[in-house]
C-alpha cells in the first residue's frame, strides 16, 4: 500500500477592508446605505460609552462584577447587524454591544450585573438566549436551536458568540462537529481577543488560526480583522446568507483585543505589557470607523451627548427599580410549585413577616479586588 | 419493559410531531437495549437522530431544541457516561426557566439505563440518581416495571420541565406485565403504596422494589408481620406526604437503594421521616444500600447490591428494636 499525500482541500481566508491607518479596499467595501452606517456607528458609540459607564458604576459599588467589552465593539456589532429579529442570538458573557443591538434594555443589563434574576429575562418576542457564564457551554444550544429551526422549516439563522479560550473546551468541538454533520443554519462567532483572563492565545492553541478549526468539521472558517467593522460585517453577511440558503454553518474568527480588564475583578497589568495594550489602542475599532465616516461626511453633531443622556436615563430607571422581591425565587424552578418548595416558600414568607431583611438594603460597594486600585484599565 | 418504553415513545411521536429521539445508536440499530427499535423506520432520521458520539452535545443540542419548543428525548447509552454531560444538566437544563424568569423552559427527557445485575463492566452498572435528585430544577424518575415505565415516560415527555429518566437494566427484559394499548400516564412526583401493611414501611424504587417486595412476602409468611411497601417512582421531587403518612402509621422504616449509602436518596428520605413522623417512630430508620466504594465489578456485585436477605435482616432488627 502506498503512503501518499492527501492534498489539503481547504484554505483559510483573512479579510480586512479598512485598516488601522484608514486605508480602504474599495473593491471589498460592503454596499451599506448611509443610514445603516450611521446606525452602526450610533450603536458602537453607545456600546463604548455604556461600557465605560458600567466600569465606573462597578467601581462606585452601584453594580456588581461584569465583563467589559471595550475594543470588541466592531466584532459584535458587525456580526449581530446581519441578523433579523426572528433569527436567534446566543451570547456568552461579554456581549453587551450585541445584546443592546438586539433590544436588551440597558437597565436590564444593569439589573443582571447587580445580581437580579430579572436582568436575564428576554422579552416575549425576543429570540435571544440570556447571558451564559460557563465557557463554551452555550454553543451546543445554538446548534440545537438551529436544528429545531430547520426541523420546523423556519427561516431562522442562529448566531452564537464565544472567545478564544472557549475553543479549547470540549463543548466547542462537539458543537461544531454536530453542526457540520447536521448541516444546520448556525454562525459561530469567535471573538479572539488574545487573552483568556491571563492566558495568551499562543498558550491556548497551537493552530495558526482559530478559523481553520472549522475545516476539521467540514465547513468554512474565515478570519477577519475584528476591529474593522466593515470586514466583520461583510464576512457575517456572507455567513448568514449561506446559513439561510441551506448551505450550513460558518466559523468567523474576529481578531480583536480586550482593551480593558477580563472582569472588573481582574488586574491585567499582572500578565500583559502596557506597550501591547497601547499597540492595540492604535487599532481601536471606533477610531477607525469614525475616520471612515468623517471622510464620507456621515458624522452627526452631538452624538456622544445624546448617547450619554440615553445611558443616564437608563441608569436612573435602573436605580429607581424596586428592590428584589425575595419570595419570587421560588416562581421559576418548575412550571408548578412542588410541595417541598411550597413549604420552603411559606417558611421564608414567615421569616419576612417576622422582620428578616428581604435583600440588600442599600447596594454596598463590592470589596476591593486584587489590584483594583493599581490599574486604570 | 423495553417494549413498554418503546410503545410510549412510538405513541408520543405519533401524537406530537415535536417529539424527537436523539442519541448514540438510537436510529438504525434501535438502541443498544432496543428501546428505540423501529422508530427510525417509522419516523425517519430527522426525528430519530443517530448522533455523533458526544454526550455533552447530545444533551446540549437537545436543550437548544427544547428551548425552541421541541420535545427531545435523549438517550445516554449508560448512566455511567452521563458525567460527560452533567454540566449541561446542572448548568443549563435545570436553570433556563429560572435564568430567564419563565421566558424559556426546557421540556427535555433524558433516558439512561442504570443499575447492576446484568454482568456489566465498570461504568455500566452503577446507580447515580442522587446526583440528579440534588439539582433543583430537574426531575428524577425511576420506574419499577413495564406498566409504570410506559406511563411515567409518557408523563415525562409531556412535562414542561427537564426529566432525568432512569431505566434499570435488570428490568429491561426480566420485568414483564400487561401494558394496555390505550395511552395512560402517571403523575410525576407521586409515590405508590404497592403493598399495604401496618408494622413497618419498606421504601424502594427501580429494581430494588422487587427486593423489598420479596422481603415483605417473607415477613408475612415467616414472621406474620405485614410490611407496607412504597414504590417511589419519582426520586425528585420526593413524595414526602406518602412516605410520612405511611411511617406515621407503621412507626418503622427501612429504605432500600442500589446506590452507595452515604449522601444517597435514603438520607433525604430518612431526614424527611424525622421531620414529618418523629413522634411516631418506634425504631431508628435503617438504610440498606450499596457500600461506599467506587465500584466493585460484577464478580463481587451480589454482595454489594442489596438483596432480600439484607432487607429482611434490617427489617427484623427494626421490628425488634
Amino acid at each position: 500500500m502506498p503512503r501518499t499525500r492527501l492534498e489539503p482541500r481547504f484554505q483559510v481566508e483573512y479579510l480586512s477592508i479598512l485598516d488601522s491607518e484608514g486605508n480602504l479596499d474599495a473593491a471589498l467595501e460592503p454596499d451599506l446605505p448611509d443610514a445603516d452606517l450611521k446606525r452602526l456607528y450610533h450603536w458602537m458609540v453607545l456600546a463604548r460609552r455604556l461600557d465605560e459607564r458600567m466600569v465606573r458604576l462597578q467601581r462606585q459599588g452601584r453594580i456588581g462584577t461584569f465583563a467589559p467589552i471595550k475594543g470588541q465593539e466592531a466584532s459584535q456589532l458587525g456580526t449581530v447587524a446581519c441578523l433579523s429579529p426572528t433569527d436567534w442570538m446566543v451570547p456568552s458573557f461579554r456581549e453587551t454591544a450585541a445584546m443592546i443591538w438586539r433590544g436588551w434594555p440597558i437597565e436590564k443589563l444593569l439589573l443582571f450585573f447587580s445580581g437580579h434574576l430579572e436582568g436575564g429575562q428576554p422579552a416575549p418576542d425576543q429570540h435571544d438566549l440570556p447571558i451564559t457564564i460557563p465557557v463554551a457551554t452555550q454553543i451546543p444550544h445554538a446548534v440545537g436551536l438551529a436544528y429545531a429551526a430547520q426541523y420546523r422549516g423556519d427561516d431562522a439563522v442562529v448566531m452564537t458568540y464565544f472567545g478564544d479560550g472557549a475553543t479549547s473546551e470540549g463543548d466547542f468541538h462537539e458543537a461544531l462537529n454536530f453542526a457540520g454533520v447536521w448541516h444546520v443554519p448556525v454562525v459561530f462567532v469567535c471573538q479572539n481577543n488574545q487573552w483568556a483572563i491571563s492566558v495568551p492565545l499562543k498558550k491556548q492553541t497551537h493552530s495558526r488560526t482559530i478559523a481553520e478549526k472549522a475545516h476539521a468539521y467540514g465547513f468554512p472558517g474565515i478570519q477577519v480583522d475584528g476591529n474593522d467593522v466593515l470586514a466583520v460585517y461583510a464576512a457575517a453577511r456572507e455567513a448568514v446568507e449561506r446559513a439561510r440558503r441551506g448551505d450550513g454553518p460558518t466559523l468567523i474568527e474576529c481578531v480583536t483585543y480586550r482593551l480593558g480588564v477580563h472582569t472588573t475583578a481582574d488586574d491585567p497589568t499582572k500578565y500583559r505589557s502596557a506597550e501591547e495594550v497601547a499597540e492595540w489602542e492604535r487599532k481601536d475599532p471606533l477610531t477607525r470607523f469614525t475616520a471612515y465616516l468623517q471622510k464620507r461626511n456621515l458624522l452627526e453633531e452631538g452624538l456622544e451627548d445624546r448617547v450619554d443622556a440615553e445611558i443616564a436615563e437608563a441608569v436612573a430607571r435602573f436605580e429607581a427599580l424596586p428592590p428584589a422581591d425575595a419570595l419570587t425565587m421560588f416562581d421559576h424552578v418548575y412550571a408548578e410549585l412542588p410541595p417541598h418548595l411550597r413549604a420552603q416558600r411559606e417558611s421564608l414568607a414567615q421569616r419576612l413577616r417576622d422582620g428578616a431583611p428581604a435583600g440588600e438594603e442599600t447596594r454596598p460597594a463590592s470589596p476591593p479586588m486584587r489590584g483594583q486600585r493599581t490599574t486604570d484599565r | 419493559m423495553v417494549k413498554a418504553l418503546n410503545l410510549a415513545l412510538r405513541q408520543e411521536m405519533e401524537r406530537d410531531a415535536d417529539v424527537l429521539v436523539i442519541g448514540e445508536d438510537v436510529g438504525v440499530d434501535g438502541g443498544v437495549f432496543r428501546v428505540t427499535e423501529d422508530l427510525h423506520r417509522t419516523f425517519g432520521g430527522r426525528r430519530v437522530i443517530d448522533s455523533p458520539l458526544a454526550e455533552a452535545a447530545i444533551v446540549g443540542t437537545s436543550i437548544g431544541m427544547a428551548l425552541y419548543g421541541l420535545r427531545p428525548v435523549c438517550e445516554i447509552q449508560f448512566s455511567g457516561f452521563a458525567f460527560q454531560c452533567f454540566h449541561q444538566f446542572e448548568n443549563h437544563a435545570a436553570r433556563y426557566r429560572m435564568r430567564t424568569q419563565g421566558r424559556f423552559h426546557v421540556p427535555l427527557v433524558v433516558r439512561m439505563p442504570f443499575g447492576g445485575g446484568v454482568r456489566a463492566l465498570e461504568h455500566h452498572s452503577e446507580s447515580e440518581e442522587q446526583f440528579y435528585a440534588h439539582v433543583p430544577g430537574l426531575k428524577m424518575v425511576i420506574p419499577s416495571g413495564p406498566r409504570n415505565a410506559r406511563a411515567l415516560l409518557l408523563s415525562a415527555i409531556r412535562d414542561p420541565d427537564p426529566v432525568i429518566f432512569f431505566e434499570h437494566k435488570a428490568l429491561y427484559h426480566a420485568s414483564r406485565e400487561e401494558v394496555p394499548e390505550e395511552p395512560e400516564t402517571l403523575p410525576l412526583g407521586q409515590a405508590q403504596v404497592v403493598r399495604e401493611g401496618s408494622a413497618i414501611t419498606l421504601i424502594a424504587y427501580g429494581a430494588m422494589l422487587r427486593v423489598a417486595q420479596e422481603a415483605a412476602e417473607t415477613l408475612a409468611r415467616d414472621d406474620r408481620v405485614e410490611a407496607e411497601v412504597i414504590d417511589l417512582l419519582t426520586i425528585s421531587p420526593l413524595d414526602r406526604e406518602t412516605i410520612v403518612g405511611s411511617v406515621t402509621k407503621t412507626g418503622r422504616a427501612v429504605i432500600v437503594h442500589e446506590a452507595p449509602r452515604s449522601f444517597g436518596a435514603g438520607a433525604e428520605i430518612a431526614a424527611s421521616i424525622m421531620e414529618g413522623a418523629f413522634l411516631s417512630l418506634e425504631a431508628p430508620i435503617r438504610r440498606v444500600a450499596a457500600y461506599d466504594v467506587p465500584f466493585v465489578g460484577f464478580a463481587r456485585e451480589r454482595v454489594n447490591v442489596p438483596d432480600a436477605a439484607r432487607v429482611l435482616a434490617a427489617a427484623r432488627e427494626t421490628l425488634s428494636y
